[in-house]
């Protein structure tokens, strides 16, 4: 017993105590890190103490043995002092003093230097091609049958006399994918008002529903049809996930439309939407980069827009060269980033190279 | 002008959103709360009210003109305006100047979405289980190569989770785990490299206003 008593007040101090500001961060953090006490498997852990006159230290946090790090929140511009104790029961033996730190707010996070050197790179050749596409250079796309299919299932419905159900998701406007939907939706209501066809747009926000109101509209007066344009088409439902996609499927068994386009961002519902449209016979053309939907969607519909084919949508139907441009200077990246890909396999695979870490 | 200053406010905005990406400073992440925060939410509320009228409008137009179903349009507008008026006046959780009990029975706002919206919500989220099973009967059919492939990938998949599946063989669950791991990643990943380049790509063209559908009406 006594020897126990003995070993613990000789409990041995934490090696020297290195504090600095935290990197790439808004502030208001320190982070301390020390050498573990060589007694560290008899401890309960550290209790890490603050001064900010080097003399008057208060707690400020305790960590559990074996770990040598700990991060602080500070007022930024203010000099702190740290110390680490060493504890086992009522005993503490303390570190040294740290060296004196001050937290500060950084204007660059360095941890994302590759993302934007990949983002310029990648940016730079989309607005070569684009550039490319300015002047007039002819550029081979490759066919998209869900697009190409477009104009044949707003044909169809024309046929039948029946509407075209327009879904664009349940995005919000700053989601690309909604961007997307609405930049199609401009494309298809210029085929329905051409061809005369009964266009039906319920929406889940809002902002979504105003922009696409006036999408539509615009769409009508271009091909010279403001006349055409019924403003009820297009409607506010609810912002209830699963309310919309009541309304949706009521409208689907109710108006049964010719063709549905199920395009945007999507959720749990989109199998409720797009099985149930299957159900009513419909052509269903849909588009998503809701990876975890996009099973549901290729199952349930005709035609399915994967991931970026519904970025290219727009450029595809309107056959506009500057749009065209941005898709082949996407085509460009995606082979430079498979020969990235590639070479960083072989090369991880024969050795183990410091550059490999740039893809962590 | 009605298209140019729109395109303006979109390149200026776009950067702005771009840069609290790249720079932790309290001050440019504030502004980008406040912009996010605050000011999308007043121009929510706008849009908001916008939408309702659309919806009121749809559906008083219905009543008006006798169309198909147009009974149910009653139903709509009677609860949009009794639950507006508990929502306005009763409080969300019944602490407004309206009375929102009657005896044991409380129906401030707060009660009927607990009671009414959870359960409806609840109700269209099962028929999902329904709608998954028929879609499976109708993609599981070995139509092609492809559909044969799928077919076999998920019918070893199914069996791997089961507890049949390690009684059949031990290495059967490990196998399932593989091509959910390896294959089904390799796809997924190649698909989120695309939609990555596709949304930087989306995103210059709007801001450069080379994509100007966005932009509606006038000149």
């Amino acid at each position: 017993m006594f020897l126990i008593f003995l070993m613990f007040t000789n409990l041995s101090p934490p090696g020297p105590v290195q504090a600095h500001d935290a990197p790439d961060d808004g502030g208001g953090m320190v982070i301390l890190e020390w050498q573990l006490s060589p007694d560290d498997a008899l401890l309960d852990g550290y209790e890490v103490y603050r001064s900010e006159d080097g003399i008057n230290f208060e707690k400020v946090g305790f960590i559990g043995r074996s770990r040598n790090s700990l991060d602080d929140q500070t007022e930024d511009g203010k000099k702190y002092y740290y110390r680490v104790a060493a504890v086992k029961d009522t005993v503490r033996v303390f570190s040294e003093i740290s060296n004196p730190v001050m937290s500060s707010a950084q204007w660059f996070d360095r941890s994302k230097t590759n993302i934007i050197i990949a983002l310029l790179v990648l940016g730079g050749i989309i607005l070569y091609f684009i550039v490319q596409a300015r002047k007039g250079k002819e550029l081979y796309i490759r066919k998209i049958s869900g697009l190409q299919a477009v104009e044949e299932a707003v044909g169809r419905a024309t046929e039948m006399g029946k509407p075209i159900l327009y879904c664009p998701g349940i995005g919000y406007i700053e989601q690309i994918a909604t961007i997307a939907s609405l930049n199609i939706l401009g494309e298809v209501a210029k085929k329905t008002a051409q061809y005369n066809t009964k266009l039906i747009n319920p929406h889940y926000d809002p902002i979504v529903y105003t922009v696409a109101r006036e999408i539509i509209k615009e769409s009508y007066t271009k091909v010279g049809r403001p006349d055409a344009f019924d403003p009820e088409s297009v409607f506010f439902v609810t912002d209830s996930q699963f309310a919309y996609a009541a309304a949706l499927d009521g409208i689907m068994l109710r108006e049964r439309p010719a063709t549905n386009f199920l395009i945007g961002t999507f959720y749990a519902e989109s199998l409720i939407l797009a099985e149930t449209g299957a159900s009513t016979g419909a052509i269903q053309i849909s588009g998503t980069d809701s990876l975890a939907q996009l099973p549901f969607l290729v199952t349930a519909c005709d035609y399915t827009l994967i991931g970026e084919e519904l970025y290219a949508a727009s450029a595809y139907i309107s056959r506009e060269p500057l749009l065209m441009g941005a898709i082949k200077g996407e085509d460009w990246g995606k082979l430079i980033i498979a020969g990235i890909l590639i070479f960083a396999s072989i090369v991880g695979l024969i050795t183990n190279f410091p550059v490999l870490n740039l893809f962590r | 002008m009605t298209r140019t200053l729109p395109l303006i406010l979109v390149f200026i905005f776009g950067i702005l959103g771009i840069i609290p990406f790249v720079v932790p400073h309290p001050v440019v992440q504030n502004s980008d709360e406040f912009l996010r925060n605050d000011l999308l939410r007043i121009l929510a509320a706008f849009a908001l009210v916008l939408g309702l009228g659309s919806l009121l409008r749809v559906h008083f137009d219905k009543i008006q003109h006798r169309r198909e179903n147009w009974e149910y349009s009653w139903v709509l507008l009677i609860t949009f305006f009794v639950t507006s008026i508990i929502g306005l006046f009763g409080g969300v959780s019944g602490t407004g100047p309206l009375p929102t009990k009657i005896g044991n029975f409380p129906f401030d706002i707060q009660t009927i979405y607990l009671h009414v919206e959870v359960p409806l919500g609840a109700t269209m989220f099962a028929l999902l289980s329904f709608f998954m099973a028929s879609a499976a009967y109708r993609s599981f059919r070995a139509r092609s190569a492809e559909a044969t492939l799928l077919l076999i990938s998920a019918f070893v998949v199914m069996l791997g989770i089961l507890p049949l599946g390690n009684q059949i063989s031990p290495h059967l669950p490990s196998f399932a785990q593989w091509i959910m791991d390896v294959p089904n990643v390799a796809g997924k990943r190649g698909i989120a490299f695309g939609i990555a380049l596709g949304s930087l790509a989306t995103a210059l063209k709007i801001l450069l206003g080379i994509e100007r559908s966005w932009l509606g009406g006038g000149e």
